[in-house]
């Protein structure tokens, strides 16, 4: 994170001051939307980007949320990183770029993120990898009995 | 990346995955400032989407808005967008230089013409067309002589968007912006200086992907990202509405990371979208660091007082004078912000 970069150079930088900031805000959607998917199965998804925060701010929210069972990465674009917090069904997308710069942040409230699914086009493109390996194998297979 | 290829096509050949593809349109919708909900639109768009060519003019400017957006941190997914246009004329960038330069601009508005985009930065001296040009031929012309084929034109920066610095008091040039000399096209205006560097990729990136220019405030801005005022989306806000205020950059309110009004912080008169997508790769922002707002995306902000006289003492484009009683801070910051809001709803009834 760019604030822990900051700090590898030695600038001090200020919580935001009780009564300030974001974080506890957010808690709250998130509860809201943790009913909605525990009643109504409704997932949600929420642009951490489009809030202001304070100094310190962020942090706190993603320290509340902790870390819970699962963590995935994925390496295209950078990588990405998805974990579900200490609150099941309760996810952090963080979004890096090639560099390990931070590109977007999201909280999902779901069963399972997006990018944790398979889409589509690859599963069929796996169906056809796979065929053609084992065609492959049988083409040798046969090929040695012919021997 | 070719010409023909969408984007989509082009990601994929460059060895980026399907879900790559549905990470690039998320972070590409976050920086659109759409809401997630709209990403599975944003990735059929991408999908389809092909690469147009963009002009870029430079007028009386610093080159600060070309800082901003090359310069900003190191290669994302905004350097991605930007890979997505075809930039087919920039004299700072181009590696061709004198006629050559001059050709290449002539064949894309040629090869174009109609659907290219034409960004600005800087601002037009009418006062005597010598006092800036380019090859030979004074803003003015090649402004107006560009402009003719384009789909619209985006004015990067607050000299392109408003007249900005040249026109400051005096305006010894005769300084006017884009939209007081092209009236048949669309303008956006992306003011600031610079303007924030996801804010212009991010309006590329809408044009891009939709095909089509964003929703505009009445000074010609993307509502989406300058729909708000500074004031209004400032994590310093509590304090204001506490009455908690700095009044010296180094006493205790200051230290306490209190409201900046005092100290001349421009916030509750200007919109731009700082407080969310903040600078230098987010890592932060002139208030988070302490400093007011200077209303640089306003028109004339240049000449609308000291930058560290609160708004109470400050003298507006028009003239009018806020109030004099600076002492009592927040009610007058009360009055400048509805005042600021009474102004953006005004206009935009205007415009329906």
């Amino acid at each position: 994170m760019n604030v822990d970069r900051l700090k590898s150079i030695g600038v001090v930088v200020e919580e935001v001051p009780a009564g300030a900031g974001n974080a506890l805000p957010v808690l709250h959607e998130v509860l809201h939307a943790l009913r909605r998917l525990s009643e109504d199965g409704d997932p949600t998804i929420i642009d951490l980007r489009a809030i202001p925060f304070g100094p310190g701010d962020e942090q706190a929210l993603l320290e509340t949320l902790g870390e819970g069972e699962i963590t995935a990465t994925l390496d295209s674009l950078g990588r990405t990183e998805i974990r579900e917090t200490r609150y099941h069904g309760v996810w952090v997308v963080d979004y890096l770029g090639p560099d390990g710069e931070r590109v977007g942040l999201q909280i999902e409230v779901t069963e399972v993120p997006g990018l944790l699914r398979t889409p589509a086009g690859d599963i069929g493109d796996a169906v056809a990898a796979l065929q053609e390996r084992l065609a492959a194998a049988e083409d040798t297979s046969s090929q040695e009995n012919n021997r | 990346m070719t010409r023909d290829l969408t984007v989509g096509e082009a990601l994929r050949q460059q060895g980026v995955s399907r879900r790559g593809f549905l990470k690039f349109c998320a972070t590409t919708a976050s920086m659109m400032a759409l809401s997630p909900a709209m990403v599975p639109a944003v990735a059929r768009a991408l999908e389809q989407a092909r690469r147009p060519s963009v002009i870029w003019l430079s007028f009386q400017e610093c080159t600060g808005c070309t800082e901003s957006l090359t310069r900003s941190h190191a290669p994302t997914i905004e350097g991605l967008i930007f890979d997505s246009i075809s930039l087919d004329y920039h004299h700072t960038l181009q590696a061709a230089s004198g006629d050559a330069a001059e050709k290449a601009r002539e064949q894309a508005m040629h090869d174009n013409h109609g659907k290219y985009l034409l960004v600005v930065d800087g601002s037009i001296p009418l006062a005597n067309p010598g006092y800036s040009t380019i090859a030979g031929i004074s803003n003015l012309d090649m402004l107006m002589e560009t402009a003719e084929g384009a789909a619209a034109v985006i004015a990067v920066g607050t000299c392109a968007a408003y007249g900005g610095l040249p026109q400051a008091n005096p305006n010894p040039t005769g300084a006017v912006s884009v939209m007081d000399l092209i009236k048949d096209k669309p303008i956006i205006n992306v003011p600031g200086c610079p303007p924030i560097p996801a804010v212009i990729t991010g309006v590329l990136a809408h044009y891009l992907t939709f095909g089509t220019i964003p929703e505009l405030d009445h000074l010609g801005r993307p509502k989406a990202y300058f729909g708000t005022n500074i004031h209004d989306r400032c994590y310093r806000r509590p304090f204001y509405e506490r009455g908690e205020f700095a009044s010296t950059f180094d006493d205790e309110g200051a230290r306490k990371g209190w409201c900046l009004y005092k100290l001349g912080c421009k916030g509750p008169v200007t919109y731009n979208a700082c407080a969310t997508a903040k600078w230098n790769g987010g890592t932060s922002w002139p208030v988070e660091s302490g400093h007011g707002c200077i209303g640089c995306s306003e028109p004339a902000f240049w000449d609308r007082g000291g930058f560290y006289q609160p708004l109470s003492q400050a003298t507006m484009t028009s003239g009018t004078v806020l109030g004099a009683a600076a002492a009592a801070g927040l009610a007058v910051g009360v009055g400048a912000a509805l005042m600021g809001r009474g102004k953006h709803k005004q206009a935009q009834e205007e415009q329906k």
